[in-house]
């Protein structure tokens, strides 16, 4: 990879050749480089330093004295109650998106359009309507005298009581959050080669072990990518459980946007904030490892 | 055949889904009834009411003027970044792109909390202007993404070629590199515009008292009720975004239905 350009490298040594080696990355590189100052500086003000003050707010107390106590307030029987519900919701919520995305990635690959901005622009469009009007109008559906129950009416069906229960605040997420899981899973499926699926059919394997051994590997850096993007703002919306969830269920978002906007309490916001990064963190690390590997599939 | 059929009808089951709630607010809009309960009749008070609701046409001009200026200002920075990070040798590009993925992969209610913390600690009022800041920040990753793909497919041989025959470096990127990522940085200010408009967690956090976009107005009225108006003008967004769409769509069709006679 360091060999990017062996081109405009070979010139310049060329031209360069009594001077020392050093200088024959071309002044032309260097410059270009130069241009990803300002958002290096950005970075650093705007990204690092913000997250070095969550650190410090975290890890002290109203004093500014060293203290663990933020974080072990985690511990505390709400807040482990709420972190544990966040744990369990967010997870069932990927879990669906997972299972209704990828086989609908399958479908739209098997349609073969001819450019997939179509794809994209469906997915994205409803993001146009803002998303808390869009779990609102979920109300709307659930509601006892909802959308739903009054078709099931009709029908001469028994109601469906959901609206303030875990399982409408699910439902919330997977609306919100499905098209962050097709995307991925559609981008890394539409760049499979169908020769390398025919090839794996002319060698003999039938359809389930094709997508076994070939498609699905091939599509796993979709799949982690969208698994991150659904189960990360799962875990941390506090405005799905807000609307959806009614006000008795409390998710750890809602506990740590209480600290800070009802409570002015900083610190501990900020310790929670932090056991929240960490199981971030546990997931980015998935991300890297497999972004890895799939540079590797790419190289070759 | 049937397999077929079975996926289409697959697809528009998700698509249902993802446009159910899109339905109910518009049939909401046209609703007589203040309550979001009942329905009360037809009417298109609502339509007219709203552009007389100062408050929300102060939002809505919020919201377009903070989405319009950090699309910008981000695609300007990323795009820049991205040809920067480029060029540089592995170690330093992978670390520039793990900070990257730092606020994509991180929680956006950690993201705005930190935001918050940083403009208190340097006493910058919270106001339309950190609002401001904070959607730049977040908004630079997505064009640096859309940016970076397109820049990695570019041939690097036409830009020497450029320079060989007597092109400044200036010239030979707008002339040459830039036509080639064009797509990616246009996808990138789109996909920058969108977020920044959908974006209420990281507003919420930073914006200071008496700004609003339209999220936090919406958000500050879930427990009071929804003002119909709110519904009327989300219509009109959707409906205008649909439209221009479909023309782009419609046009671009066309372009390639002539190039290929």
């Amino acid at each position: 990879m360091s060999n990017e350009n062996p081109l405009r490298n070979e010139i310049v040594t060329e031209e360069k050749k009594t001077k020392k080696k050093k200088d024959s990355a071309s002044t032309l590189g260097k410059s270009k480089t130069l241009l990803a100052t300002p958002y290096g500086l950005w970075m650093a003000a705007f990204i690092i330093i913000p997250l070095i003050l969550v650190l410090y707010y975290g890890l002290t107390d109203g004093n500014g004295n060293f203290t663990l106590d933020n974080l072990s307030l985690i511990a505390n029987p709400i807040n482990r109650k709420a972190l544990w519900l966040s744990l369990k919701l967010s997870l069932i919520s990927t879990a669906i998106c997972l299972l209704l995305a990828y086989p609908l990635a399958l479908v739209l690959k098997s349609m073969k359009l001819k450019d997939n901005s179509f794809i994209v622009m469906v997915v994205i469009l409803p993001m146009w309507m803002n998303f808390l009007l869009r779990t609102i109008a979920w109300q709307n559906i659930l509601e006892k005298n909802g959308v739903i129950n009054t078709i099931l009416e009709a029908l001469h069906l028994p109601a469906l009581n959901i609206i303030n229960t875990p399982t409408a605040i699910v439902l919330g997420m997977v609306y919100n959050f499905l098209p962050f899981m097709i995307l991925p899973i559609y981008n890394t499926l539409a760049k499979i080669d169908d020769n390398v699926i025919n090839a794996a059919r002319d060698l003999g394997a039938n359809g389930w072990v094709t997508f076994k051994r070939v498609i699905f590997p091939l599509s796993m850096p979709g799949v982690i990518s969208g698994i991150t993007m659904v189960f990360v703002p799962s875990l941390t919306t506090f405005a799905i459980s807000t609307i959806l969830g009614g006000s008795k269920i409390v998710l750890i978002g809602n506990i740590i946007e209480q600290q800070f906007q009802k409570l002015g309490n900083w610190n501990t916001g900020s310790g929670l904030s932090i056991v929240l990064m960490i199981f971030i963190l546990v997931s980015m690390t998935l991300v890297a490892k497999y972004d890895k590997d799939s540079e590797g599939t790419n190289a070759w | 055949m049937v397999k077929k059929i079975a996926g289409k009808l697959y697809v528009s089951l998700i698509i249902l889904f993802l446009y159910a709630p899109i339905l109910v607010l518009i049939v909401l809009s046209f609703n007589k009834s203040k309550s979001r309960n009942k329905w009360g009749g037809f009417t298109l008070e609502w339509y007219q009411s709203l552009f007389k609701n100062d408050d929300i046409m102060t939002a809505l001009y919020t919201t377009l003027i903070i989405a319009f200026l950090s699309a910008i200002i981000a695609t300007i920075i990323g795009t820049a970044a991205s040809i920067g990070m480029n060029s540089m040798k592995k170690v330093p590009r992978t670390i520039m792109m793990g900070v990257t993925n730092i606020p994509m992969l991180n929680a956006d209610i950690v993201t705005g909390i930190s935001l918050m913390l940083l403009f208190v600690a340097v006493n910058y009022t919270l106001g339309f202007s950190s609002v401001l800041l904070a959607h730049i920040t977040f908004n630079i990753p997505y064009v640096i993404l859309s940016v970076m793909p397109r820049l990695k497919q570019t041939n690097k041989n036409t830009y020497e070629a450029a320079l060989d025959l007597g092109a400044s470096p200036m010239k030979a990127f707008f002339k040459v590199v830039f036509p080639d990522i064009m797509p990616g940085v246009i996808s990138g200010f789109m996909l920058a515009f969108t977020m920044s408009l959908d974006d209420f967690i990281i507003t919420h956090f930073t914006r200071g008292a008496g700004v609003n976009t339209l999220s936090t107005k919406i958000y500050a009225e879930t427990r009071k009720g929804i003002k119909p108006e709110m519904y009327a003008l989300s219509t009109l967004l959707f409906v205008s975004v649909l439209l221009l769409l479909v023309i782009i769509n419609r046009r671009n069709d066309s372009i390639s239905k002539k190039r290929s006679m």
